[in-house]
């Protein structure tokens, strides 16, 4: 079991959460061409080792979590609100 | 390399076993070959015997990091089936079955191909109706399938769960000439062959780096020394992103995911199909390995990972699979599990392609379907290796298909890897 501090809720089994995928995805803009498109929804850097990608805390407080993860040894470095506005509510409740 | 034919079977029995010889060789790297293929698994094992049996390329060398039969090879629940519908996989994946039909004779390997049927249940009239169409579509295309109502099923497999209310049997969708094989004598059989017709299988031969000229790649680095090729096969799913890299081509429409599988104590015969529970129930497939042991998994670990062991959540997912379909399986032990690392694709197909480097051939994104897909996988990229254009079958397994829209997406899940199991 992977567990997951949720900066909401605390620590939890991964298993309350769902895994989104790359948070690293730039989208472009609407009006960028087909390839730049292409890039962003279907081309992906799979990084074997520490990457950071979104959870959804479905069975929780359902928000999304960025989190630093080792996709070798599932080890977790850090979990932080997706939206950064969230992050400042998160670190001024301190 | 002493032939298994009755003679040398009762020649050796009466000789105490002792004039067999060596199953492959074991030969030192030599500087440069026509061809060289990265991966050792099924897929690159078929390849080079391909290469040798159909294009007359036997300059060939397979390079495997760790040893033959030790990746996903291994770590298969040994399904074989053509149940296929979109355009380029269903000629694909059938043609594949045909070559399972003949790969015993083939390779003079017995391989335990067994078409004992793939039954794949079905629990709603939607499913049904879905099912139905792809089984018609099969049907079309020469491939057998046939409907079994639960009259048939009852009389067939006695013994599943008939009152499950959440997920009612109402039939199955059938394929009888599918069923499954014998995975490690897939994997030496075809490295048996191969080796016979003169290709180099390198193990503990990991590959560290490439040498770059006018655009082609020149060299490999392997933990064995340089070796040049003059044409060089990508066939390493679950590390086809590390190696894409490293050659320096940036990224893949893959993620590697993480699959598990069971195998439980032996017991006596009980299950004389493959049975599938995911047609609008849950993910869960089984059968009964020679040796009496249930073989089982369910769905991939839901996160992305390069590890080869899975986690407890999926475990107890696919147990309660079981119990939900098989009861009769409550009391018995699980003996072991293990995961292997999966190239889950965007549209769920595979690419046997050129690339951007032009004497570079990919063969990657198996999904869950590999194992199946091994001897149509071998002769379809030997055969674009060998006269540098894919066939018709494969001509959209490329990594262009996405920019043009023309994906191969047998379930219709969208650009999300995880979800094409």
């Amino acid at each position: 079991m992977i567990r997951i501090n949720c900066p909401y809720c605390g620590e939890r089994d991964h298993s309350e959460f769902s895994y989104g995928g790359d948070a690293t995805i730039n989208y472009p803009s609407l009006d960028a061409s087909e390839k730049e498109w292409t890039e962003a929804i279907f081309f992906r850097k799979n990084i074997k080792g520490f990457q950071f990608e979104t959870w959804h805390h479905s069975n929780g407080c359902r928000m999304w979590l960025v989190v630093e993860r080792s996709t070798v040894t599932h080890e977790i470095k850090s979990v932080k609100p997706c939206h950064p506005d969230l992050q400042k509510v998160v670190e001024n409740n301190k | 390399m002493t032939k298994f034919n009755a003679w040398n079977v009762i020649k050796n029995g009466l000789n105490g076993q002792s004039y067999w010889t060596r199953q492959w060789r074991d030969p030192e790297p030599k500087s440069s070959y026509d061809v060289v293929i990265i991966g050792g698994g099924l897929h690159g094992l078929a390849t080079a015997y391909y290469l040798a049996k159909n294009h007359n390329i036997k300059n060939v060398a397979v390079l495997e990091k760790g040893w033959i039969g030790g990746g996903n090879a291994g770590r298969n629940t040994t399904i074989v089936r053509s149940n296929y519908m979109m355009p380029g996989n269903h000629e694909f994946y059938e043609h594949s079955l045909k070559l399972w039909e003949n790969l015993s004779h083939e390779l003079n390997y017995n391989v335990m191909f067994s078409q004992r049927a793939h039954v794949s249940l079905f629990h709603s009239p939607g499913a049904k109706d879905s099912v139905s169409r792809i089984y018609n579509i099969m049907r079309l295309h020469g491939t057998d399938a046939e409907l079994w109502d639960l009259k048939t099923l009852k009389k067939k497999i006695p013994h599943l769960n008939y009152h499950n209310s959440r997920f009612p049997i109402l039939g199955a969708a059938v394929q009888k000439r599918a069923g499954n094989a014998r995975h490690d004598a897939v994997a030496w059989g075809y490295a048996r062959a191969a080796d016979t017709l003169g290709v180099d299988i390198l193990q503990n031969c990991e590959v560290t780096g490439f040498t770059r000229k006018n655009g082609n790649i020149e060299s490999i680095q392997t933990s064995r020394g340089i070796i040049k090729g003059k044409k060089i096969g990508f066939a390493v799913a679950g590390n086809t992103s590390v190696l894409w890299q490293m050659a320096e081509l940036g990224n893949l429409p893959i993620e590697s995911h993480k699959l598990q599988a069971f195998v439980s104590e032996a017991v006596k015969p009980l299950l004389d199909q493959v049975v599938v529970y995911g047609v609008g129930g849950a993910h869960f497939y089984i059968s009964q390995s020679d040796k009496g042991s249930m073989v089982f998994g369910g769905d991939l670990d839901w996160y992305k990972s390069y590890a080869q062991r899975g986690n407890l959540p999926m475990v107890q997912d696919v147990a309660e699979a079981a119990m939900a379909i098989f009861p009769s399986l409550g009391r018995i032990r699980l003996l072991r599990h293990w995961a292997g690392v999966m190239d889950m694709t965007m549209d769920g197909s595979f690419f046997i392609c050129k690339t951007p480097i032009s004497n570079l051939y990919l063969n990657a994104g198996w999904n869950y379907g590999g194992f199946k897909a091994s001897p149509a996988s071998g002769w379809y990229f030997a055969d674009l290796i060998a006269n540098e254009s894919p066939h018709n079958y494969v001509q959209n397994h490329n990594l262009e298909r996405f920019e043009k829209g023309i994906n191969i997406d047998e379930r219709g899940a969208g650009p999300d890897p995880k979800l094409h199991g």
